[in-house]
């Protein structure tokens, strides 16, 4: 069965990933917004910037990010100055890996399902006494919400199933910074495959499960990834 | 009285310009009149505020300054009521909901209530039902009623009965014209087809290619030869009548125009005294003297007071009868044979059925 430590890691992989969640969304969604209504070189830059973690190996984005939130870099001194903690290699660090690296798979479904919001619609509610937030809360939430889901659904499972990014700025601090993935990387290390089978069988099921029921609700879903 | 005044120039879509300067005035409807891609919608959205003119355009509504010297107030707060030539109902709201969203966010309380307007568009029984099941004609109704309750102080109506079969087109006419009246609500109404404005416009604009070639009443432009619409074969006048009795054993209703009588299929006994006509120039043909071995009922004392050629064979005469003006169309041969001139007088002969092709209700 699964021992205290593999449990400590699920709950803080489910804590990352939640919170990650909440913030993707948070940040995702003016982002995704704002790239459906440009168009241009600029706004161009900033989507291939959003999609890079598609392409890139997770270890890259780690390593950077390792060299950015070190007590020696200016982000690094600044959060410790303030909180009197460090950055790298703490929770708070796992979580902007982890929205940076699961961020295309927030935005990029929220971007398309903004850009298929008919712009006469808006037009009308401008007509009809609507300003711009009034529009985006009234007209595009609610044409939209099946997309939020989806978004939140592949953010959420994504985190769960990150490796690279985390054992690079996070490594492997037991209840702090020891998820899912890495403990799992840990028994396959230390030859402990019947624990392995357990958390890797898991994950596997669980990230399944959260896709099977993604595409039976959404057909078209698929996209964000197979892009 | 306030007018909208505008003075716009715009990039249209389909390489035109739209140049034009026009004082509306904000009572009555006005009809926008001219062929397809002329400037018309664009004309529409530039009042709306939905699309930026060139610099230096100008539009005033009344005191207020929606456009002019970079200041442009922006659509939301225009309280322009827009009803599209596609009806743009929200697809996740129901009928109800839609009205909702117009009532919630209201520009000035209207002088109607919701129920009135459900009343007056037919839409009762329509209100829990989502927007996909409606037909076109329901969905442009619904429309409508939601610019209506969002409380407009003028309403633009962009071919809003473009899509609609016959029997839907002519039914929504009639509830327009009804609440044009009702509501007292200035109206700006674009169209490419002359016989929907001829039942709902008090003034006219022809466009054409971006800039404003005619403007000024309806009946008035119908009845000239000089107009544009006189040289269309469809060319018609309209005239106002007024019913002054139904004569059952006949099955016919008797109209007064200039204090003569005009016999037309008996039409529905209603509140109805006043009502407009539609008279096509072709089915129109003079006499020097009344007929009174014809079968054709309607035979109108007029004077013929200017005429032109059209088309090769054709001359198109100019009648007039009290304030009102009939327009005839008839071969050249006819019109040498009777040694026409201006000043005559003459009888116009009307076929009966004529009437009724397609006339307009003016309460």
């Amino acid at each position: 069965m699964l021992m205290g430590a593999e449990w400590q890691a699920i709950a803080l992989t489910l804590k990352l990933a939640s919170v990650s969640t909440a913030l993707l969304l948070l940040l995702g969604t003016p982002l995704a917004w704002w790239l459906s209504r440009r168009q241009g070189s600029f706004a161009a830059a900033i989507e291939a910037l959003v999609a890079l973690p598609l392409v890139l190996p997770p270890t890259v984005l780690g390593f950077y990010l390792l060299i950015l939130l070190a007590p020696n870099s200016a982000i690094g001194s600044a959060w410790q100055s303030i909180t009197g903690s460090q950055l790298a290699f703490s929770f708070e660090a796992l979580i902007v890996g982890s929205v940076l690296y699961s961020l295309p798979f927030v935005v990029q479904p929220l971007q398309q399902a903004f850009a298929r919001v008919p712009p006469t619609l808006l037009a009308a509610a401008d007509t009809l006494g609507a300003a711009p937030w009034d529009r985006f809360i009234s007209i595009v939430l609610p044409t939209t919400r099946r997309s939020f889901l989806v978004a939140a659904a592949l953010g959420f499972a994504h985190t769960v199933g990150e490796f690279g990014v985390v054992l690079m700025i996070g490594g492997n601090i037991p209840g702090e910074t020891r998820v899912l993935s890495v403990a799992l990387y840990d028994q396959v290390e230390s030859l402990q495959f019947a624990q392995a089978h357990q958390l890797a069988a898991g994950l596997l099921i669980f990230s399944m499960l959260t896709l099977f029921a993604l595409y039976r609700s959404e057909p078209n879903a698929g996209w964000a990834i197979k892009r | 009285m306030s007018s909208l005044t505008v003075n716009l120039k715009c990039e249209g879509a389909q390489g035109f310009t739209l140049n034009c300067a026009l004082q509306l005035p904000l009572q009555g409807v006005t009809g926008v009149f001219g062929p397809s891609g002329c400037g018309k919608t664009t004309l529409l959205h530039c009042i709306a505020g939905l699309r930026d003119p060139a610099p230096h355009s100008v539009i005033h509504h009344g005191e207020d300054v929606w456009l002019a010297g970079g200041v442009s107030v922006p659509t939301f707060q225009r309280g322009v009521g827009l009803v599209f030539q596609d009806d743009r109902l929200f697809p996740h709201l129901n009928v109800s909901g839609n009205l909702d969203y117009a009532v919630k966010r209201r520009h000035s309380k209207p002088p109607y209530s919701r129920d009135t307007v459900i009343d007056w568009l037919g839409i009762g029984k329509l209100l829990l039902h989502g927007v996909s099941e409606l037909s076109g004609g329901q969905r442009q109704r619904v429309a409508i009623a939601r610019a209506l309750l969002n409380g407009p102080n003028i309403l633009l109506l962009d071919e809003p009965l473009a899509g609609l079969d016959y029997n839907a087109k002519q039914d929504c006419l009639k509830r327009l014209t009804l609440i044009a009246k009702q509501t007292k609500l200035p109206m700006i109404y674009v169209s490419h087809e002359i016989q929907e404005l001829s039942h709902v416009a008090d003034d006219l604009v022809i466009m054409r290619e971006g800039e404003v070639t005619e403007h000024g009443p309806l009946i008035e432009l119908a009845g000239s030869l000089e107009s544009s619409l006189a040289r269309d074969s469809n060319a018609a006048a309209i005239l106002q009548a007024s019913i002054s009795g139904h004569h059952s054993q006949w099955h016919l209703t008797e109209l007064s125009i200039a204090n003569q009588s005009l016999w037309v299929n008996a039409l529905p006994d209603s509140q109805i005294s006043q009502l407009r006509l539609r008279i096509a120039a072709r089915d129109v043909s003079v006499t020097r003297s009344r007929a009174s071995d014809s079968s054709i009922l309607n035979s109108l004392a007029v004077t013929l007071t200017a005429m032109q050629p059209c088309g090769p064979g054709h001359m198109l005469l100019q009648l007039t009868l009290g304030e009102q003006f009939l327009l005839a169309r008839i071969t050249r041969k006819s019109a040498d044979q009777l040694a026409l001139q201006p000043g005559d007088k003459l009888f116009a002969q009307i076929k009966s059925t004529a009437l009724l092709s397609d006339q307009g209700y003016n309460e």
